[in-house]
């Protein structure tokens, strides 16, 4: 059932190469700020980092077009960004302000955004499967040819909806793409202590849809895969598993001290794999970039993320008006 | 809380029958199977047996009688730590209903009735105390019960080699190991059928939930297994099965993490509901969970679980189900609540105090079954109530005991009762809004002063 895979790195130009970058590196020191901003208690509440899974919503994104969906769970920061939502809303929302992108209301696990076609930010585990293939469901049947990307954990994918989803999606041919994050834990637990199974994405071969493994932490290969998934979705044949193989460097939420691992496994993650060091090196060494090219990149990321904690922090907060209003629209 | 003995009907066409003689007499222990009573039916005389277990508190019909209606009562059973005074109490609602309306509209304002108020005490005076928190004497409670009973045994996310999501099972994998302490994939529909369907074959699982919240993945056999089995099997399988975990709002968690579930539960039969205020009520009702033969949903809070009280320091200590605490009593208004909704209820009857208002604390603990004699009797009292829980105002708790003291106490009432509850909204996450949502003390303070039109 699996698709085949690119056997070389595809061609790609400087332009691009740095736009990944970019786009990694501004996830990675959103985040950044967050835990920051977390730490100084002006963030509440659960707030679930993604720094080390950078590369999976970016090369997803560059296989996305104008006007697919995207749905997925409250790690979803880096999901935001990549589509092209402000990061002064989305940060303002993570301090509850009034300039957030649901006016404060919702908090880092819940935030939408019609306009970039981001459809949340759910905190119950896998619950963005089924709404993910309803998206699909919509698409087919207004015939649009749009396409969506439902992204969930691998803790996720042991949730009974996810099969309930997957049945439906190959039966009805939705066009939706299943991205299972893997990054090897699910809260303290890891792949192995919660299946036996030895592929997540194999599991679709029970409904007949096809998959393939990808390279999380390289952005190349996840685009690669990405538009293997899209075309598949895209042309009418049905859903795609895309299992991404990717990993968490922080605690599954800031009051995780994560004993479940070990510091050294951790780092050996950073140093050999990080995502946003492997383009950095590709950059370089292809002469695509200069040193002070990057730096250049750097220092504006940096800018942007210090505006919108400066946006977060100024917003005032919601008016007292809005405990009360979009409960229910007009009838 | 008592259980009435009802005349049983013994024969498929059997109104009414003799009450031949008794084979038990009041203070008697019993336990389900032991006979009873000597029951002449239309048809032969017949043996009675007791279904649940207890102290025989008081017997209503005398052996010989004639005549006696299928469905009377015909006893009062006490369970665990009642005294007879409680089998009077629950005696008692026949003739109050039938006697109160016309005594009582002269009488309610001008002079209140004087009803004394069951004391319930969870423990001697004189027991020795020891300091614990919630957490402490939930994961006490649980281990207790595994040490006494090898067919008990903890599922759920996270609660072994983590230690436990909010560590209430901290230190258990290691006491009991990976058989009885066990770690479940992100599946709660699946784990919650699995653990009531071994509850049907003679284990007793507690299923710790991460969050309530999460508990509406497995609601289908929350509801049409655990609570509907011994129904549909005529009595001859159940579900010894706790279902516990946090309820109810943390803290800026949002919409989907922030509910409180006790009314939804609360309307089930075939359920028991329970929520513990402090480490002793949690330690007492957690044990009384575990023996229990029936589903029990134990409803905690993260809010409280790091908060410390006094616990018995005794070899057994258990409350019982369907006995509310009177928590702090008062003459001019009674407060009923539950859960953490107490810190709330226990505030604002300080600041009442100060007003000179002298408010009287009922925490329920336990919602079904509930004890509305002791709700009735403080309201006969005090002539005035308000209900405090955290949950939606809609269906709530609080919506319900009003009913009943409309139902069974109007003509003590000196106003109507005032219903505090959370706002009517999903809860928002930014914190000047979340304050609003919440309830809060003052707003306990201004209904009371309502209700005692001050
Ligand atoms: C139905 C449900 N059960 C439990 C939880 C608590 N919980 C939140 S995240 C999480 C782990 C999910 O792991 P995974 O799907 O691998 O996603 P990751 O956090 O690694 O991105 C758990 C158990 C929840 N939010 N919803
Ligand atoms: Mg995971």
């Amino acid at each position: 059932m699996s698709a085949k895979k690119a056997d070389a790195k595809p061609n790609v130009s400087a332009e691009e190469l740095m736009g990944h970058y970019r786009e990694m590196l501004l996830i990675r020191r959103f985040e950044e700020k967050a835990g920051q901003l977390y730490g100084m208690g002006l963030i509440g509440g659960f707030c679930h980092l993604y720094i080390g899974q950078e590369a999976v919503v970016v090369g997803l994104e560059a296989a996305a077009e104008e006007g697919d969906k995207r749905v997925t769970s409250y790690r979803d920061h880096g999901h935001m960004l990549a589509c092209g939502m402000d990061p002064k809303g989305v940060m303002a929302e993570l301090t509850g302000r009034e300039g957030g992108y649901s006016r404060g209301k919702g908090g880092s696990m819940h935030m939408f955004s019609k306009e970039k076609h981001f459809y949340g930010g759910h905190g119950i585990v896998a619950a963005q499967v089924p709404l993910g293939a309803g998206l699909a469901f919509a698409d087919k049947y207004l015939d649009n040819k749009r396409v969506t990307f439902a992204y969930f954990g691998d803790g996720a994918a042991n949730q009974g909806q996810v099969y309930e989803a997957y049945n439906m999606a190959e039966l009805w041919d939705l066009p939706v793409v299943f991205v299972i994050e893997n990054n090897q834990y699910a809260m303290g637990m890891s792949v192995k202590r919660s299946t036996k199974s030895p592929s997540l994405w194999e599991r679709g071969a029970a409904y007949g849809i096809p998959g393939e493994e990808v390279d999380g932490m390289d952005v190349l290969a996840v685009k690669a895969a990405g538009e293997r998934a899209v075309a598949h979705c895209r042309s009418g044949e049905g859903p795609y598993i895309l299992e991404v193989k990717t990993y968490r460097y922080r605690g599954h939420s800031m009051s995780d001290p994560a004993k479940y691992r070990t510091r050294e496994e951790v780092q050996k993650m950073k140093d050999e794999r990080d995502p946003i060091e492997q383009v950095r090196d590709m950059l370089l060494t292809g002469k695509y970039a200069s040193e002070d090219d990057l730096k250049a990149i750097d220092k504006e990321i940096k800018a942007i993320v210090n505006e919108s904690a400066e946006f977060a922090k100024t917003s005032p907060e919601p008016d007292l008006s809005e405990l009360w209003t979009d409960i229910y629209t007009d009838a | 809380m008592a259980i009435e003995i009802l005349m049983p009907a013994l024969s498929p066409t059997m109104e009414e029958g003799t009450l031949a003689k008794w084979l038990v007499k009041e203070g008697d222990t019993v336990s389900s199977g032991d006979i009873l009573a000597e029951i002449e039916t239309d048809k032969a005389t017949m043996e009675f047996e007791a279904v649940d277990e207890g102290v025989i508190g008081k017997i209503l019909i005398a052996e010989g009688t004639e005549g006696v209606k299928v469905n009377v009562a015909i006893a009062v059973l006490l369970e665990d730590g009642e005294d007879a005074s409680a089998a009077v109490a629950s005696s008692a609602p026949a003739e109050t209903a039938t006697a109160a309306p016309a005594a009582a509209p002269a009488a309610s304002s001008a002079a209140p009735v004087a009803v004394s108020v069951p004391q319930s005490p969870d423990w001697p005076e004189g027991t020795k105390m020891k300091q614990m928190t919630v957490r402490e004497a939930l994961r006490e409670g649980m281990s207790e019960e595994m040490r006494a009973d090898e067919t008990v045994y903890l599922m759920g996310e996270e609660v072994g080699e983590y230690q436990g999501a909010y560590k209430i099972s901290q230190g258990m994998l290691d006491e009991f190991g990976a058989k009885r302490v066990v770690d479940t994939p992100i599946t709660e529909l699946g784990f919650a059928g699995i653990a009531v369907g071994s509850a049907m074959a003679g284990l007793r699982p507690i299923v710790e939930f991460m969050t309530f919240n999460f508990a509406l993945q497995a609601m289908d056999h929350i509801i049409n297994s655990a609570a509907k089995t011994l129904y549909m099997s005529g009595g001859q399988m159940g579900a010894p099965i706790v279902f516990r975990g946090p309820n109810g709002a943390a803290a800026r968690v949002g919409a989907q993490h922030s509910q409180d579930f006790a009314a939804w539960f609360m309307q089930i039969p075939g359920l028991k509901v329970v929520m513990p205020y402090s480490a002793a009520d949690a330690k007492g009702l957690m044990k009384t969970a575990i023996r229990d033969n029936n589903p029990v949903i134990f409803l905690e809070n993260e809010i409280m679980y790091g908060k410390t009280f006094e616990v018995p320091d005794v070899e057994d200590f258990t409350i019982p189900f369907g006995k509310a605490k009177i928590e702090r009593e008062g003459s001019d208004v009674t407060i009923v609540t539950f859960g953490i909704g107490m810190t709330y209820a226990l505030a604002a009857a300080d600041k009442l105090a100060e007003d000179g208002i002298s408010a009287e604390v009922i925490n329920l603990r336990s919602l079904r079954p509930m004890d509305t004699e002791t709700i009735l009797a403080s309201v006969r009292k005090t002539n005035r109530c308000v209900t405090v829980e955290e949950g939606w105002p809609q269906g709530s708790v609080g919506g319900y005991i009003s009913g009943v003291i409309m139902q069974e106490a109007f003509d003590y009432l000196d106003a109507p009762v005032i219903t505090c509850t959370g706002k009517d909204v999903p809860m928002p996450y930014a914190a000047n809004l979340e304050k609003h949502a919440l309830l809060t003390a003052d707003e306990v303070v201004e209904a009371c002063k309502k209700v005692t039109y001050r």
